[in-house]
């Protein structure tokens, strides 16, 4: 049924009826009748972010916790601007996502009006796909087809550009039909190709399972579907940043993460595999390490929406375009008609092989003196935040890995972090919106204090909406990663890499009406987090950790899998040659 | 507009040959991309090319099917087979491309560019210039006294040899739309 109104009603009306329950924003002039009709209704709790980057991440934040699109109403001009750098982020780690910007009157683009800013031409290389609405009877079947959009295929962040007078003016509205949309990518793998890699796994005697963040995004039947697999193959798995949680880190086929800070029984497994199974993950560089080294005996396997992911950075033997869920399901329902073959006897030699290797105990780590190192801090948060109904992100960092590597993951939508753009200053504004999506749940956000920093306004925001987010800031007053490689490449000339003139958090939090708690002994640290975790409201934990402290494994930049970095390794001068160090 | 023969429903990314060869050969290709037409579509294609550091050769673009939105894009760009694949998959990927086409691999086809050449000159020149234009089937499309307007069209390579051969007879300006290209038979 058709209905006559106001474009920006219609805007409320489209989020309405396509099931959104929270909007993240920050109004403005071009979008002040949306807000409006904001005003007038009930059906939407909007969140008012204290910064537009703020918004896109808690909505990135809210996307990862649910499973949902992530919705963010902005203004034209800065607040466009402001929105790239969190659009961006969901464009790498394909988080759906909703922005919806004003924009000047259609009649003033083009004439350098006031906060205007060629939005759709800015976030075109940005956005999976955008839109600038000129009509009003357009504004209902581009926001459904927006919703759509984001969603189908490999999900991504959508735009949709408003001008003020399409707000403003009246149109036709029709409520969203069951698909119409052009947009259908492929879902179901080809037989052929899912055939080929039941008879690989038959006969294969080093398998691993390489799984990314196409798992979680693809739904929680995938992760279902990926543990009935691997448990029914026995095969090792092991997971990208993005990817953890899919697979249970108490799971006895668990090999822990991957890649540049990944296990080392993780990388040796990648590399001496005769059959690479990858499952929604992308060959970044942060997992391959040096390519013409990465997994040279291994046929390798490729399972993921995007077409274009495949045969990207190397090279894939058996090639299976489709959404992970479908096609594990027809994988294993292939892998049980033919009679359940494994090629147990060489699997159990690999098993055997992969234990030598753990044996290494590559997070090893002593705890001693009166310092805290933050492995140890993490390794407490882990314990007694293991019960809780908990949910972690992070900012970006050596923090961000040692909460990868010592913290362990039941359920996927439970870890939500910047992979792909490395963005810091996302981890705050992103605990937010999870605690938005789950106002009773444990939402702790790992950070350092200078990416913290960098969306720290955000308390606002918390204070605001009375959310709980507990804020654990691995104080170690350097930007840790930052220094790090300058150690291993730039010969100790630490430039610009430590955090002075810091704010004492405790009063900070105070200022802001929030606890604050600082702990620099590591015998008070039990106590201090489990005053953290009771507290009924949002806390800043400052934790003041050793400063010198490098993140162990590492694949030096430039090297293979088989010549990583362990915590014993205190050769480290001169590791990276002049190759590797061009590399990020 | 029959000839068009668009796909509805699924897209037609499973049709991508997956399993490129590796080799380190720099092949030049042609694609026909049919693309919604959008505004914003044909910067998409664009500046994913720039974006990815792809080569663009020649682009040409213009709507072909007007009650469908449609336009066809025609790209002829070149890098080793696993970049091409790449740029197919990419393109392929854009939410308003409705289909690609490898014209180079997919079979047969004649591709087409039209040139407009100016030359100045008197006497001999002159007459040779309009001798040649005739063997090359180009037109006279303006005339003075001391120049002429040649409109010619053909095969890249055919505009390029008649481009040599007008250069010593007093070429000034040459416009050309770049490649349209179809394949061969129905």
């Amino acid at each position: 049924m058709k209905r006559q109104m106001t474009g920006a009603k219609m805007i409320v009306q489209a989020l309405i009826d396509q099931g959104v329950d929270t909007v993240f924003g920050y109004p403005g002039g071009a979008v002040l009748p949306i807000y409006d009709e904001v005003f007038q209704q009930n059906s939407i709790k909007h969140v008012l972010v204290r910064h537009e980057q703020g918004a896109v991440h808690a909505a990135e934040g809210y996307a990862r916790a649910t499973g949902k699109p992530g919705v963010v109403l902005v203004t034209s001009g800065p607040g466009a601007t402001n929105a790239v750098t969190g659009l961006t982020d969901a464009l790498l780690d394909s988080i759906p996502l909703v922005v919806l910007t004003g924009q000047v009157p259609t009649f003033m683009i083009g004439s350098d009006a006031f906060q205007e800013a060629d939005t759709v031409g800015i976030t075109r290389p940005c956005t999976k796909h955008n839109w600038l609405v000129k009509e009003t009877d357009n504004l209902g079947p581009v926001l459904h087809e927006a919703f759509h959009v984001a969603t189908h295929g490999r999900p991504g962040p959508v735009l949709i550009d408003i001008p003020k007078d399409v707000q403003f003016a009246t149109g036709q509205y029709e409520s969203p039909k069951p698909s119409t949309s052009r947009y259908q990518p492929q879902v179901k793998g080809d037989m052929t190709e899912i055939t080929e890699l039941v008879a690989a796994m038959e006969t294969a005697k080093r398998p691993i399972f390489y799984t990314g963040g196409g798992v979680i995004n693809s739904g929680p039947a995938a992760s279902q579907l990926l543990r009935e697999l691997v448990d029914a193959t026995g095969f090792p798995i092991t997971s990208t940043l993005m990817g953890l949680g899919a697979y249970p880190a108490s799971g006895e086929k668990w090999l822990g993460m991957l890649g540049m800070h990944g296990l080392y029984e993780a990388n040796m497994a990648m590399h001496d595999c005769d059959l690479m199974i990858n499952i929604g993950a992308r060959f970044d560089d942060r997992i391959t390490g040096v390519i013409d080294s990465f997994s040279p005996k291994s046929t390798k396997a490729h399972i993921d929406i995007d077409p274009s992911s495949i045969n990207k950075v190397i090279r894939i033997d058996i090639p299976i375009v489709g959404d992970v869920a479908h096609v594990l399901e027809d994988l294993l329902k292939v892998w049980k008609s033919r009679g359940r073959k494994t090629n147990s006897e060489a699997v159990a030699k690999w098993w055997k092989q992969i234990e030598e290797w753990r044996a290494k105990d590559c997070l090893k780590f002593t705890q001693s003196g009166k310092i805290i190192k933050p492995q140890y801090a993490l390794s407490r948060l882990e314990a007694l935040t293991k019960g809780h109904d908990r949910y972690i992100t992070t900012e970006v960092g050596q923090h961000q890995m040692w909460a990868a590597q010592y913290l362990g993951f039941e359920e996927p939508n439970r870890w939500m972090t910047s992979g792909g753009l490395g963005t810091m200053g996302y981890g705050f504004p992103a605990s937010i919106g999870v605690q938005m999506a789950h106002p009773e749940a444990l939402v702790i956000n790992v950070a350092g204090e200078a990416s913290w920093l960098m969306n720290m306004q955000e308390m606002g925001t918390a204070m605001q909406f009375g959310l709980p987010v507990k804020q654990f800031i691995l104080n170690n007053e350097r930007l840790g990663m930052v220094r790090q490689w300058q150690e291993l490449l730039h010969g100790e000339r630490y430039s610009q890499s430590w955090s002075e003139a810091l704010p004492d958090f405790v009063k900070l939090a105070e200022a802001f009406g929030a606890k604050g708690i600082i702990c620099s002994d590591p015998d008070d640290l039990d106590d201090a987090i489990m005053e953290m975790i009771n507290y009924d409201g949002p806390v800043i934990f400052d934790c003041l950790v050793e400063k010198h402290e490098n993140c162990f494994p590492m694949i030096p930049s430039g090297k293979a899998h088989n010549e990583m970095l362990l915590p014993g390794d205190h050769e480290t001068q001169g590791v990276i040659d002049s190759k590797g160090s061009v590399l990020v | 507009m029959a000839a068009l023969k668009i796909k509805k429903g699924a897209t037609s990314h499973s049709a991508y040959n997956l399993r490129p060869n590796f080799s380190d050969v720099i092949e030049k290709h042609t694609l026909a991309v049919l693309v919604e037409n959008e505004p914003g579509a044909l910067a998409r294609v664009i500046g994913l090319f720039s974006g990815r550091g792809y080569n663009i050769d020649s682009l040409t673009v213009a709507e072909v099917d007007h009650t469908g939105h449609l336009s066809r894009i025609t790209i002829v760009t070149s890098g080793t087979p696993q970049v091409i694949e790449q740029i197919k998959a990419q393109v392929g990927r854009i939410v308003p491309v409705h289909e690609v086409h490898d014209l180079t691999v997919e079979g047969a086809s004649v591709e087409r560019e039209l040139a407009m050449f100016k030359v100045v000159g008197k006497g001999e020149q002159r007459v040779e210039a309009l001798r040649l234009a005739d063997i090359f089937r180009a037109n006279v499309v303006d005339s003075t006294l001391e120049s002429f307007v040649f409109e010619i069209t053909g095969a890249p390579e055919k505009i390029d040899a008649f481009a040599d051969l007008m250069r010593p007879l007093g070429l000034v300006e040459v416009a050309r739309t770049g490649v349209a290209a179809l394949a061969r038979g129905a």
